[in-house]
Order: structure tokens, then sequence, then C-alpha cells
């Protein structure tokens, strides 16, 4: 689960780790509290970055919304020092208006929140990263010297640059590791001493809030000599985090496809592509390589859909819902392997579904497995614009049959 | 016949009185797997089906009934413990087919699990989330359907289920048997991983091919790939799921996901290719593919022991010696 700027500073900060002071707000009308407070706590100079989920907002354009063609202002985070008023200026332009950035592609994301942050001055932009090594299954922090840069185009260019040290599941960070990291970033002084506690809070935070992802960067080293947290992005484990209901609730539900919020509450796995064929298929694997077929047949997938393991008639009718949602959606293919499920009942669902909604477009309906011949009956039977289909190669033959007939 | 199950296998179900555990277990039962005991802590004493003892405790029931495999069906937030409890309990192998396991508990658990074999204890764990592994005739431990499979010689690794069914019916329709299939669960931290089933199957002497398959995410597939190219002699078969698949998303498995432009399909499917793994480029084609891989390395043997070459090779040693020894002679 993927949270905000804001929020990933608040566990943080929780935590004990040096973080960047901001407070968020949804409305223009709180800015000038905002900035009170963080005036009370000492800031002088100020930054407004907007809250999405996604990367390089610094470098992105914001667009207006009710008129997409027009920019409004280039760049999602700005430094305006002393400079209040324009602070707030800017605020009120961007607010309510889309963000699009290299990560979120062109429909761009609505910026809703904007943290109001300190401006900081400071000496050096350095990268840390904590996360799992997917081939030693442990979890290792990264840290660079090249801060304030994609480290995967660090990793790409100069990987030398990249200090990693891996971690002991039944030990944790050990002391000579947290100075292994600081002597390969080049730290001295109070800025070292510093790291070395920043680097152990930090990957406590990690832990103990089952983060599948923690990125610092830029960590600043300030003007005087202190470590801080100038960015930071946290993604927690999908598995985990109804274990906390705390971070559960920092869900926005604003930063979603509609469409996949939708499908999760059917218990449906459905993510939206810019393809012109829908599919529904039992199993992740099975409907991976299910969009791939389509490729291979001259269409284009126009979702990942996976009913699970029941695909029973109620899950199959919110399925076809869901993609017909979708008018890009040219034909539908449905590719069911029935092992302890039986194709006859998936074919009823099918059918009983079809009935109840009205379906616009061709469905191509592939069954395989036990009792997948009553099932092939079921369908053909119908009377209803269903393609019944027995293997892959039958069901690729006709969704291009679907499509190019459309 | 097979790698890490087979007939003799006496396999133990954590979770037996849930829902999904009962109906598993009936099915693994009807397949002619010898379920020996049940775990279900507070439920010790009781009977399942008439038939099946059920126990407290996975060390009990070994103890008991001589189980040597465990099956895990328990909810996700009670996987870690159960995996450690049958690790202490000495059994071989424990399949775990739950989902939903958190990545920081499989992390402490390989660890613990890593540090057993070490000192001495030989466990292995497969999943977690995953349909389990059935050696065909012999047993299954799992939820795979198992009509579909076939007896025979084609070892079958996968990280995904209804996509393993797939591919093993299109094998078992075109008459290739299998020795084993395992899936080795799509979670990005797993017991036993591509590399691992690989050797296994490698150094089965029943085990005449064995087909892959992966999909984006992780380098599992490759770091299994450069294996086969140095130390694998038997045709190895591979397919590469979510080619379509765009980057930063999470495709239904936890471990499927395209993560700072690294692990694509295409990025894989190069790597094997250029290990002489024969790669179906369309999941129709799976079944085929290990076919014709199996006819071309059998013809490939065939030539290799046809008698006319045999014949030139008998020459060639012959004259080899001469040579040699004349060389000797002179040096004399």
């Amino acid at each position: 689960m993927k949270i905000h700027e804001f929020q990933a500073k608040s566990i943080l900060k929780k935590f004990g780790v040096g973080v960047q002071d901001g407070i968020a707000i949804t409305s223009i009308a709180e800015f000038d509290d905002a900035i009170q407070k963080l005036k009370e706590n000492g800031a002088t100079q100020f930054v407004v970055k907007s809250q999405i989920h996604a990367g390089g907002r610094g470098k992105g354009i914001v667009y207006n919304k009710y008129n997409r063609d027009e920019v409004v202002i280039e760049g999602g985070v700005k430094f305006f020092g002393d400079n209040i008023e324009k602070a707030k200026d800017y605020a009120s332009k961007i607010l309510g208006n889309i963000l699009v950035t290299h990560q979120t592609g062109k429909e761009g994301k609505e910026i809703q929140t904007l943290f109001i942050a300190e401006g900081l001055d400071y000496k050096k932009e350095l990268y840390l990263g904590i996360l799992l090594d997917r081939q030693n299954s442990k979890n290792v922090i990264m840290a660079s010297t090249e801060g304030g840069v994609e480290i995967e185009k660090v990793a790409a260019e100069t990987p030398e640059k990249i200090i990693k040290v891996w971690i002991e599941p039944s030990i944790g960070i050990s002391s000579y590791q947290a100075r292994e990291l600081a002597t390969g970033l080049q730290l001295e002084g109070n800025a070292y001493k510093d790291f070395l506690k920043f680097i152990v809070k930090l990957y406590k935070a990690y832990e103990s809030t089952d983060a599948s992802l923690v990125e610092i960067n830029p960590m600043v080293i300030t003007n005087d000599d202190r470590i801080l947290a100038l960015d930071a992005k946290v993604n927690l484990d999908d598995n985990a985090v109804e274990r906390y209901p705390e971070y559960y609730a920092m869900r926005d539900l604003n930063e979603e496809d509609p469409l996949e919020i939708e499908a999760s509450k059917s218990n449906l796995n459905y993510i939206k592509l810019d393809g012109n064929v829908g599919c529904m298929v039992n199993g992740a694997g099975l409907a991976m390589a299910t969009m791939d077929l389509i490729k291979l047949a001259g269409g284009e997938p126009a979702n990942f859909l996976d009913v699970g393991g029941t695909a029973s008639a109620e899950t199959v009718e919110n399925g076809f819902r869901i993609i017909l949602s979708d008018k890009n959606v040219k034909a539908i293919l449905i590719n069911i392997f029935g092992g302890i499920v039986r194709c006859d009942r998936v074919a009823t669902g099918v059918v009983q579904a079809s009935r109840n909604l009205n379906i616009p477009v061709p469905v191509v309906v592939r069954l395989q497995g036990t009792n997948a011949g009553e099932a092939k009956k079921i369908l053909d039977e119908s009377g209803l614009n269903l393609i019944s289909a027995t293997t892959l190669e039958d069901a690729a033959q006709k969704v291009t049959m679907a499509i190019s007939g459309s | 016949m097979s790698i890490l199950v087979n007939k003799k296998s006496r396999v133990v179900v954590q979770g037996i009185t849930g829902s999904e555990g009962t109906f598993h277990t009936t099915q693994m039962i009807e397949y002619g797997t010898n379920i020996v005991a049940g775990v279900t802590p507070g439920k010790g004493g009781t009977v399942f089906q008439e038939k099946i003892p059920i126990f407290n405790s996975v060390r009990e029931a070994v103890e008991k009934t001589k189980a040597n495999v465990s099956v895990i069906f328990v909810p996700a937030p009670f996987v870690a413990d159960a995996i450690i409890e049958a690790t202490d309990a000495g059994v071989n192998l424990i399949v775990c087919i739950t989902e939903g396991v958190p990545t920081k508990d499989m992390i402490k658990v390989y660890d613990y699990v890593q540090s057993k074999n070490k000192n001495g204890h030989t466990v292995r764990f497969i999943g977690p989330n995953c349909p389990g592994i059935i050696s065909p005739g012999e047993c299954k431990i799992g939820i795979m359907p198992g009509f579909i499979h076939k007896k025979g010689k084609v070892g079958v690794i996968s990280r995904s289920g209804t996509l393993t069914y797939e591919a093993v019916d299109q094998l078992t329709k075109l008459g290739i048997g299998q020795s084993t299939c395992i899936g080795i669960g799509g979670d990005p931290v797993i017991g036993t991983r591509f590399l691992d089933a690989i050797k296994l199957f490698n150094e089965d002497k029943n085990t005449e091919a064995i087909l892959m398959m992966g999909e984006i995410g992780g380098n599992a597939e490759e770091e299994a790939a450069y294996f086969v190219k140095k130390f694998v002699k038997k045709p190895v078969i591979g397919f590469i799921a979510g080619k379509t698949a765009p980057p930063g998303r999470r495709m239904g498995h936890a471990g499927a996901i395209i993560s700072g432009g690294k692990g694509t399909a295409a990025e894989k499917i190069e790597t094997l290719t250029k290990c002489g793994i024969a790669v179906a480029d369309s999941p129709a084609n799976i079944g085929i593919t290990v076919k014709t891989a199996l006819e071309k390395f059998k013809k490939k043997q065939a030539a290799k022991k046809s008698p006319k070459k045999k014949a030139i090779k008998k020459v060639i040693k012959k004259q080899v010696k001469k040579t040699k020894s004349a060389a000797k002679k002179k040096r004399k």
C-alpha cells in the first residue's frame, strides 16, 4: 500500500527519525494557520509540496483540471524562501488541479493535499533506501552519495556509488553496519554521529511497520550538520497492513482507480489497462498469460482480472460489470481452468450473468478442466452471444475473429 | 519416479478442521495420499472423518504417527508459527498453501529454516501461496486437481496455480506424463526457489526434462537459467507470464511486480533463451514446446549412440592409441 509523503513523515517522526517539519492542508483556507504553526516551530523559509502517489513531482507540470491543455504552472514542488505571499499564491493555483509527472502517465493525478513544509538550507543530498533483497530473502539497506537522483539511474550508470548492507533477520541492524554506511556516505563530525542514530531508528521504523519499502531521497546534511529526511517514501506490505489499523487508515482511495476499488469490494483483483479486449480469469499467473495471449491474438489487454478460486455466477456478473464500465472494451475473453471448481457450474454462472446484463460486445468463453464438455454444451445452447472455445489456441483465434469483426 | 514426495510420504495436515483444510484433506485422501494425522490446537483426541487422528501439536503427531511431511492450511497470520512448529517437530518437508502471508514473517521463517539445516536437520519448505506438490499416481499434497496429471518423466516447476494446471493439462493431452509438479508460490520470499527445484530434478534419474514456468518480478528465473546452462544436461523448457504487464503494478501475486524497470518478461525470456532453455512464445504452446524439445533431445541422444558413429569413434580411438604408443616408443 502506498501512502503520501506527509503520512510517511508522520510515521518516521513517531520512531524518532529526523524529518523535515511540515503540515498537510486540503484547502487554501488552512494555509495561514499552517504557516503560523511552522513559524512557531522556528521555520523561517517555506516549501509547498504536492501530495500525490508518484515520484518526479518537482519536475512535473500542473494542468488545469477543467481544461487539460492549459498549463497552470511548471513544477509540483516549490521553494519560496520567506516569501509567504508567493507561496500562498502558488498553493492556491495548484490545489485541485492535475499534476503530470514521468510516473503518473498522461492522465496525471489530482492534487488534493499540499504539504506546507519548512525550507531547509543544506550542504548535500544523499540517498537511502531499505527494501527486501529477493535474491537472498533478507532486507538490504542501500545508500549513495548521489542523492536527489533516481536510484535506478545511479545503479545503471555508476553502480560503484551504491553501498549495500544486508540485515541478518535474527539480529537486526548492527552498529558496525551503520558505521559502514556512514563511512561510505563520506560523513564526518556531527553528521556522522547523527547518521548512526538516524539509520537505526529508520530501520526500526521499517521493521515495526511491516514496510515493503522506505526510501529517503534526498536525505540531507543540513548546514548545521544534522541528518534529515527531506523527502520520504514508505510503502506498506499489503499482506500485513491490516495488522495496523492506524496505518491502514492512511489508504487514500482518491489515488486509486475507481473501478479497481469497486472490484476489490467484490473480492476481485482487477487492474485497468489501456487495451480493447477485456479478460476474466481464475488465478493470477493464468490471468497474466491470458493477457499475453490476447496480445498474440492481435488485441491489447484492457485489464488484469483474477476472479479467484470460486468463479460463481455472482463473481462472474461483478466481473462483467467492471470490465464493461471500460468503454474501450470491444470483446471479452473468459478463461477459467476448472480444477476443483466445476466448469459446468461456471458456465451456468456465465449464462446467468449474461442474461442479467445486456452485454454489447462478443464474449469468448474458454472453460477447461472438470466437466468442460458439459460446460460447452450449456454455453452453446444458451442462445446468447457467447462464443465457446476449448483450447487456449482456439480461444486466441476466436478473440482475433471477434475484434476484427467489430 | 519422483522427487520430494511419493507413495511412502506420511502427511500431517496443519489446520485440518478449517474449511480449506477439511475440503482439501478429503480430496487428497481420494487421490490416494497417505494422510496420517491432523493438527488443530485444542481439538487433540478427536478424529477427522472417522479415520484420521487429530493432535494438539505437530510434535505429538510426528511422535505418534511418524509423519514426515506437513501441509499447512492455517490462516495467513498463523503461518510463520505453523512452519516453525513443523520444522521443530522434525518433518522433512513442509508445504504451505496459505496465501497472503506478510513478507516480514517469511524473512524470519526462511532464516530459521536455513539455520536449522546448517545444524544438521534436513527440512525444506515449499510456498507459501502455492498449489502444493504432486507426484502423479503416488501422492498429491496440495490443492491441484489430481485428474489432469499423468505419471511420467517431465518435472514441472511453477510460480502459479491455474497456469500450472493449464500446462500440465496440455502435457497430459499430448501423452506426456510428469514425474513431479511443484508449485513454488507467487510470493517474494519462498522456501524453495526455481534453482532448488531444478537441482532436485537434475539429480532425479526418472526426470527426463524440466518445465519451468515463471512470471514477472525478481530474478529467480535467471538464477536458475545460469545453473541450467552450466550443469543441466536434460532439456529444459520455459514459459514466462506477464509480457503485457505494466511496470509498478502487482499482478495478483505479491511477487509479480516489475520494479525500477527490473524483472520484466522480456529480460527473463532473453536470459532463459541465452542459457539454452526452449521458451514457449505463447501459453497455448507450452505442451507442444516440451514435446518438440523432448523429441529433439532424443534424436540427439540416438545420434550419439548410433552404431555408425560408435564404429567411427572406435577406429579413431585405436588410431590415437597407435600414434601415442608409437610416439612413446620413439621417445624411448
